[in-house]
């Protein structure tokens, strides 16, 4: 019995929680889906903090609620990283990470104090206050002291939703390190669909109170698409693949997406052979019958066709490609369908803009 | 003896006694109070206005009202009173025992009232982050909600000894006036004028006076020094 069993039910004044999913025991989910949908109760929940909570609650076997009897928090053994970090006013930062260090000393060691502090590069930070900190630092430091706390269980809790672009880019590959590094299974709340991309080993996407699909997170991004609850601007397909090699002089990472296949981005900070995955977005994707000559686009990459659809009453089609092992989504005109004559079973030619990945690519840890 | 003449030196000892009253009611209190406050900071029970009305009871009640009942309430021929008289052999009434039961009740919502906006101030947040650190509610109490409650509890202590210090009307109901035992600063002063001593009256009344406003002074600067939202409502 790995893992966290949920099958619970909260009610609200007009709007009810009911989710049953049983989540991994290692690696980070997210919890994923709009604002309002329910992710940041369902995690209260698991860690002990909605006392209207019903139903059954158990992690590895250990039972935490079961009708109305419930497991008090700090018993849990539940790390919480809140999106207002909540790092108590009156320590240092030092002081907040003694508080959570001191109360697990106790417990099996599987990482040290200074383990934490050197992954989150914490040091500099010790003997600042709280208040002084920038929110990237703050985050960093509510992570450490999450971690430092040897939590069975680490819930996330948009710790970047008050980060702008330049900050969150930076908190990204920590928190991508994270679960593997301390072997803490992660479940991580979040709404950003570029954050699920390069976090996420899984996905559990909720609305409206339910679960609306869970798995792996290309073929689930890929069903939300078809449901259409990521709505049509953004939807799109994940690509998985690895550092193949760096142009340092024209500042481009060519990633090899494996059945000979490969894709020129911006420039990655990886080594060769590293991990990466992609989220490209069906409007990004232009198809052509020819490679084209004589165009500034780099990627152009021969994908077949598995199916077509029309979005009635619109300009627009979806067209589903196979790209080697994995899937390529395109959203063009249904004039250009027209034109083209795409048809199930054709070899296209994907054209992708490099500056679709701005900013997108990550470690996998 | 007119009222233009110098102050002299009058007999200090009601001010220790009015001192050690206050010192005892405030300790007594900081222990009552502070789970009080924290209870009806966090409950969601329905008898919540009830017990925060009554709280507050002895800030509009007259002195001499609430002095009424407490004599009525500690007399050896009531229930509480004839109590206290079989257990410890002597009355609540006229006793130093007596005024101290009498300055908790007249002095708790000066304590109460500080110390729940304190705690409300400081919300359930901070309560929630020291649990998911495997700190037990009493823990998360004493080492998160408590210092952050800092500028509360001051404001609370400062206000319940100065509040005690000068009481009048119950005092006088409940202790009477036997010095040594339950003459208390307020009540000699109120002799002193009663004799026409108003020297010895101007004494201890500028005495009075001084300390009041720097407890009230002290009472704002902590205010300003501390920005967390809490103190006085």
């Amino acid at each position: 019995m790995t893992g966290l069993a949920v099958d619970i039910r909260v009610e609200f004044p007009g709007f009810t929680l009911a989710v049953a999913h049983r989540f991994e025991g290692q690696g980070l989910t997210a919890l994923f889906g709009p604002s309002g949908c329910g992710k940041s109760t369902l995690l209260r929940v698991i860690a002990g903090f909605e006392k209207r909570a019903r139903g059954d609650l158990s992690f590895g076997g250990e039972v935490w609620l079961r009708g109305r009897r419930s497991v008090a928090p700090h018993q849990r053994g539940v790390g919480y990283v809140f999106q207002d970090t909540r790092l108590f006013p009156h320590l240092t930062v030092q002081g907040n990470l003694d508080y959570a260090h001191r109360r697990a000393r106790h417990l099996p060691a599987r990482y040290a104090f200074d383990d934490v502090a050197d992954a989150l590069d914490l040091g500099p930070l010790f003997e600042r206050d709280a208040a002084t900190l920038s929110g990237g630092e703050r985050q960093r430091v509510a992570m450490g002291r999450a971690l430092l706390a040897r939590p069975r269980l680490l819930l996330m809790d948009e710790p970047l939703a008050a980060l702008d672009t330049r900050r969150k880019a930076e908190i990204l590959p920590y928190i991508g390190r994270l679960s593997a590094a301390f072997a803490v299974p992660v479940i991580y709340v979040t709404h950003a669909l570029e954050e699920v991309t390069q976090l996420a080993d899984r996905i559990v996407a909720l609305e409206a109170g339910a679960v609306a699909a869970a798995g792996g997170v290309a073929e689930t991004l890929e069903r939300l698409d078809l449901a259409g609850v990521q709505g049509r601007f953004e939807a799109g397909a994940v690509l998985a693949g690895r550092v193949a090699t760096q142009d340092e002089a024209m500042h481009l990472t060519r990633i090899d997406l494996g059945s000979g296949l490969a894709l020129d981005v911006p420039e990655v900070r990886l080594n060769i052979g590293e991990p990466v995955r992609l989220r490209v977005r069906a409007r990004d994707v232009a198809l052509a019958r020819e490679r084209p000559v004589g165009i500034s686009i780099r990627n152009m990459l021969e994908a077949r066709v598995l199916r077509v659809e029309v979005e009635e009453n619109t300009a627009y089609a979806e067209v589903l490609l196979a790209l080697g092992e994995q899937h390529l989504r395109a959203r063009v005109t249904r004039a250009a369908l027209r034109d083209l004559d795409v048809q199930p079973g054709q070899t296209l030619v994907a054209l992708i803009k490099a500056a679709a990945f701005d900013r997108q690519a990550l470690p996998r840890a | 003896m007119g009222t233009g003449q110098a102050m002299t030196v009058p007999d200090l000892g009601p001010l220790w006694l009015t001192a050690q009253l206050a010192a005892v009611a405030t300790i007594i209190l900081l222990l009552v109070g502070t789970p009080l406050a924290w209870w009806l900071a966090w409950t969601q029970a329905r008898v919540k206005p009830v017990i925060e009305a009554v709280t507050a009871l002895p800030l509009v009640l007259p002195p001499t009202v609430l002095g009424f009942y407490l004599l009525v309430l500690f007399s050896p021929d009531a229930a509480l009173g004839g109590l206290w008289l079989d257990i410890t052999g002597s009355t609540l009434t006229f006793s130093f025992t007596g005024l101290v039961l009498a300055s908790v009740l007249y002095s708790l919502p000066f304590m109460v009232q500080p110390l729940q906006a304190a705690f409300e101030a400081v919300g359930r947040g901070p309560m929630e982050a020291a649990a998911s650190l495997r700190a037990g509610p009493f823990d998360a109490f004493i080492s998160v909600a408590s210092p952050m409650a800092l500028r509360g509890y001051l404001t609370a202590v400062v206000l319940t000894f100065a509040h005690t210090v000068g009481e009048f009307g119950v005092v006088l109901m409940v202790g009477g006036n036997i010095p040594g035992r339950t003459r208390m600063i307020s009540i000699q002063i109120y002799e002193h004028v009663e004799t026409i001593d108003y020297a010895a009256a101007h004494t201890l009344s500028a005495i009075l006076l001084v300390f009041s406003f720097l407890v009230l002074l002290a009472v704002y600067v902590i205010n300003r020094r501390f920005p967390i939202h809490a103190g006085l409502r």
